[in-house]
């Protein structure tokens, strides 16, 4: 038995330790914002934040996350989210938008820590994310966008 | 896909008559359900407009019936636009569902299925989906004047408003009264300078779900109460067969249901997705030595080499190639190599089936519906009404959702089916691909070669042309074959070449048709993938040799094909005269799905020689723009995957089993390899053609020049990996 938090409440999971905390979401709480992509941490589509650090959900093993705050994006309401999804939203940035849970999730992050992020900083923090529809021209922009957005 | 009928059927109108017939349903009013047997439609709430294409219910909700899967292209947004635009509804009101699966209200015109493909989702709606929206507007204004006692005449709406006289309501608030109206069997459609969505801009109506983690949209996201999940342990190699399976270990796992044998493989059933994965990795499996196709790629490449010095199946033969080569000042000759490609969209394919041996419902991203359809009844033993397709959006596709044989849904329902049998109760059960399974699945870009000899008289013309492609069909043997196989040529192939518009008066291209046991299929853009790669980089080459301009080149050989010179001109004038210091320029124009594109690269090589796309320059003509945003966006888009491809991507087979498995090695463009795109977009008054394909076959010959000026090479093998370009 494992006692964490999921976006705010308190959860006790009853799962074999080794299973991903992106299944524990999925299949075992029926919390599906949080996406498969691969598995393997090399498309970002599972972002969920852990103590505030963009996480790959894949990998966090249940049994590990004793006492964890996990924030998954059907929850997550920082400043810096509320202004990236303004943000998505007004420059059209999703298409099929399979990939745009873990964007997000990577995006706040990289807003919270750095408010005004520079190019090499948004590649640096958004490099892990492959969007398949190739939206990434939008998200440079609208993370720029979400820059300005939470500055004002 | 199949937009191949674009080019021999007139554009299809629906029969007035028909089509209104079809529209005259209204819940409490006219019965649909006698006019359309499905019972999805005469499920709206009474007091509800419910024609088959538009519902609007008394909370003032505007729910338009999408015939096409959204798998990002953003047709639903199209569709709603066409509607709101005729209905004047205000954007806000406007939701879209997919409609159920039944080909005779919903069929694609262009297909005569239910089905979306081939950028044709708006060409064929665009009357449909504007007539179901006035229709509805006159149902709206009779209702308005009968209990305002007004004539129609003095009725209007703007934006979701209805007003009269000193009177004004909502849609939603008129919607009963509506429904009562006969439905008009005229309607007059509005003039475009009329317009106030289309050619203007209309939000994409579930981006706000898509950016709060689009709970309950995607077919993977599927959850009812009592769902399973099955992954399905498949051959090595395609077309293996099954020696022996020991399932003892997964068997034992906590949470498996269930482990049993369909056509396609072994089946692990559990709980979880990740029990099922952990119970199928405990599988011991034997497959039988040898069986299937056991080629590797490289294998394969040099057969079809081989097949390069014999003559193949002719393609539109025009004039007198040899003659003309033969008198030839210079010829240039050059072979190139495409590999097999996977579309990986990034929602793996699922399929969510409850079957209870009477009937049937599927929940997934159909993107054929009558195919899944009909193949889940062939595979169930049911007929039609006994089956519900419940389409969802789809994670991407790219062609991969779209498969002439229904294959996910023929293995879902076999699970289905294997589950029942085995003597358990009826339960949901969600087929879902791993990404391995999906890049190791086959249904690939097929891999292809090209010859290409051209040559140029002492003026610098073009002086004979000849081309030969050796590559699988992609339609032989489907039940979409006689679309574009004709005398054994499978037009796909060598679509973009033997149809090019540009005046090439003896042009003789032939095609070889190999036999391999691996699956292929369609991938945005099908056969233009690779044959705009090499004429675009051919006209460049020749260009040079003959020491012109490759624009004005291009130009001189597009006379007769006033839309592509006008986008390579519009592109060419936006990019201005060079690229940003030290980059390379390199140009290529493509015409698809009846689309025009060019696309101008500016290029930079970074220090250790790998290619950088700084800037792509679009100009493109898709008839009436109906969205230009949603238009920039798609070519976007479609140049970023194309980009991707030529970059990165391969699959490789060795002894028939593919090397890659997930990105780690199959390896998809990131955000630090995406160029700046600017798109510039005619304002065209032609009827409206695709454009989610289009970007695509442009951009890998339009960087390849470039690089060729850069580097002084042709890069003909793909992908540029294979140079050390990327
Ligand atoms: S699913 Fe976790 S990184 Fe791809
Ligand atoms: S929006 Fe489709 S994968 Fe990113």
């Amino acid at each position: 038995m494992v006692t964490l938090t999921i976006n705010g409440e308190p959860r006790e999971i009853d799962a074999n330790p080794d299973m991903p905390l992106l299944w524990v979401l999925r299949d075992e709480l029926k919390m599906t914002g949080t996406k498969f992509g691969c598995g393997v941490a090399s498309c970002g589509a599972c972002t969920v934040h852990i103590d505030g650090e963009p996480t790959r959900s894949c990998q966090a093993l249940i049994g590990d996350l004793e006492g964890a705050n996990v924030t998954t994006i059907e929850a997550i309401d920082t400043p810096a989210a509320k202004a990236i999804q303004a943000a998505w939203v007004e420059l059209q940035v999703p298409q099929c938008g399979y990939c745009q849970s873990g964007q997000i999730m990577s995006a706040s992050a990289l807003l919270t820590a750095t408010p005004k992020p520079t190019d090499d900083d948004i590649d640096a923090a958004m490099e892990g994310n492959l969007c398949r529809c190739a939206t990434y021209a939008r998200i440079r922009r609208a993370i720029h966008r979400a820059a300005e957005i939470m500055e004002a | 896909m199949l937009h191949y009928l674009n080019a021999s059927l007139p554009t299809p109108q629906p029969t007035r008559r028909a089509f209104l017939k079809l529209s005259a349903g209204a819940v409490g009013g006219l019965l649909i359900g006698a006019v359309i047997p499905h019972k999805g439609l005469a499920n709206t709430a009474s007091g509800a407009v419910a024609t088959p294409f538009v519902h609007i219910t008394p909370d003032n909700r505007v729910i338009v019936l999408s015939k096409h899967l959204d798998k990002g292209q953003g047709t639903a947004t199209g569709l709603a636009t066409l509607v709101a635009e005729e209905l004047d509804a205000a954007a806000e009101q406007v939701e879209v569902e997919f409609a159920p699966s039944n080909p005779e209200v919903y069929k694609n015109l262009l297909f005569g299925v239910q089905g979306t493909g081939g950028s044709t989702a708006m060409a064929n709606s665009f009357d449909q989906y504007r007539q179901a929206g006035a229709v509805v507007r006159a149902m709206i204004v009779a209702a308005a004047a009968s209990e305002w006692g007004l004539p129609a005449s003095e009725i209007t709406i703007t934006n979701g408003v209805v007003s009269g006289g000193s009177n004004s309501a909502t849609l939603g608030a008129l919607s009963a009264l509506a429904a009562a109206q006969e439905p008009p069997t005229d309607v007059t459609l509005k003039s475009p300078q009329d317009w106030v969505y289309i050619g203007k801009g209309f939000p994409r109506v579930e981006l706000p779900m898509k950016t709060r983690g689009s709970v309950g949209l995607f077919g993977m996201d599927v959850q009812p109460d009592g769902g399973l999940v099955a992954v399905t342990a498949r051959p090595p190699r395609f077309g293996a067969t099954l020696a022996s399976v020991d399932a003892t270990e997964a068997l034992a796992l906590d949470g498996v249901e269930a482990v049993l044998e369909i056509p396609q493989g072994v089946v692990v059933i559990a709980s979880n997705t990740w029990i099922a994965m952990q119970g199928r990795d405990a599988l011991t499996l034997d497959w039988v030595e040898g069986s299937g196709e056991t080629r590797g790629t490289d294998a394969l490449l040099a057969e079809f080499r081989a097949s390069l010095d014999e003559p193949g199946l002719p393609s539109h033969p025009r004039g007198d190639a040899a003659a003309k080569l033969a008198q030839a000042a210079q010829v240039v000759e050059a072979e190139y190599v495409f590999p097999y490609l996977a579309h990986a969209p990034m929602e793996p394919l699922d399929m969510t089936v409850l079957y209870d041996g009477q009937s049937a419902t599927f929940w997934g991203g159909s993107q054929i519906q009558t195919v899944d359809h009909g193949t889940a009844a062939a595979v169930l033993g049911l007929e039609f009404p006994q089956i519900t397709i419940n389409t969802r959006w789809g994670g991407g596709s790219f062609g991969r959702r779209a498969t002439p044989d229904g294959h996910l849904t023929a293995e879902a329902a076999m699970i289905g089916k294997a589950w029942l049998d085995a003597g358990n109760a009826a339960r949901p059960i969600k087929l879902v691909y791993s990404r391995e399974d999906d890049i190791r699945g086959g249904y690939y870009r097929p891999m292809a070669v090209h010859r290409v000899r051209a040559g140029l008289d002492a003026e610098g013309n073009i002086s004979g042309w000849e081309h030969r492609v050796v590559s699988q069909s992609i339609f032989t043997g489907t039940a979409f074959e006689s679309f574009t196989v004709k005398d054994g040529v499978d037009h796909s192939t060598v679509e973009g070449i033997s149809d090019t518009t540009y005046a090439i008066p003896d042009m003789h291209v032939d095609v070889h048709h190999p036999a391999v046991g691996v699956p292929t299929l369609w991938w945005r853009s099908v056969g233009h993938t690779h044959t705009a790669y090499v004429m675009e980089t051919m006209m460049d080459e020749l260009a040079v040799a003959a020491g012109r301009d490759p624009i004005e080149f291009r130009l001189a050989y597009l006379t007769g094909d006033a839309r592509l010179a006008g986008v390579l001109q519009l592109a060419a004038e936006k990019a201005g005269a060079a690229g940003p210091e030290g980059t390379h320029r390199g140009i290529a124009v493509h015409k698809s799905f009846n689309s025009y594109v060019a696309e101008i690269a500016d290029v930079r090589l970074r220090d250790d020689g790998t290619v950088k796309v700084e800037k792509v320059t679009c100009g493109v003509d898709c008839g009436v723009p109906i969205n230009p945003d949603n238009i920039t966006a798609q070519v976007e888009g479609a140049l970023g995957y194309g980009l991707s491809a030529i970059l990165r991507e391969e699959i490789t087979m060795v002894d028939g089993e593919v090397e890659q498995a997930n990105f780690p090695d199959y390896t998809p463009l990131r955000i630090t390899d995406m160029p700046e795109v600017e798109v510039h977009i005619v304002r065209s008054d032609a009827a409206p053609t695709g454009i989610g394909e289009p970007g695509t076959p442009p951009i890998g010959p339009a960087v390849a020049n470039a690089v060729f000026r850069a580097t002084g090479t042709r890069i003909r093998e793909l992908p540029f990996t294979r140079h050390g370009l990327a």
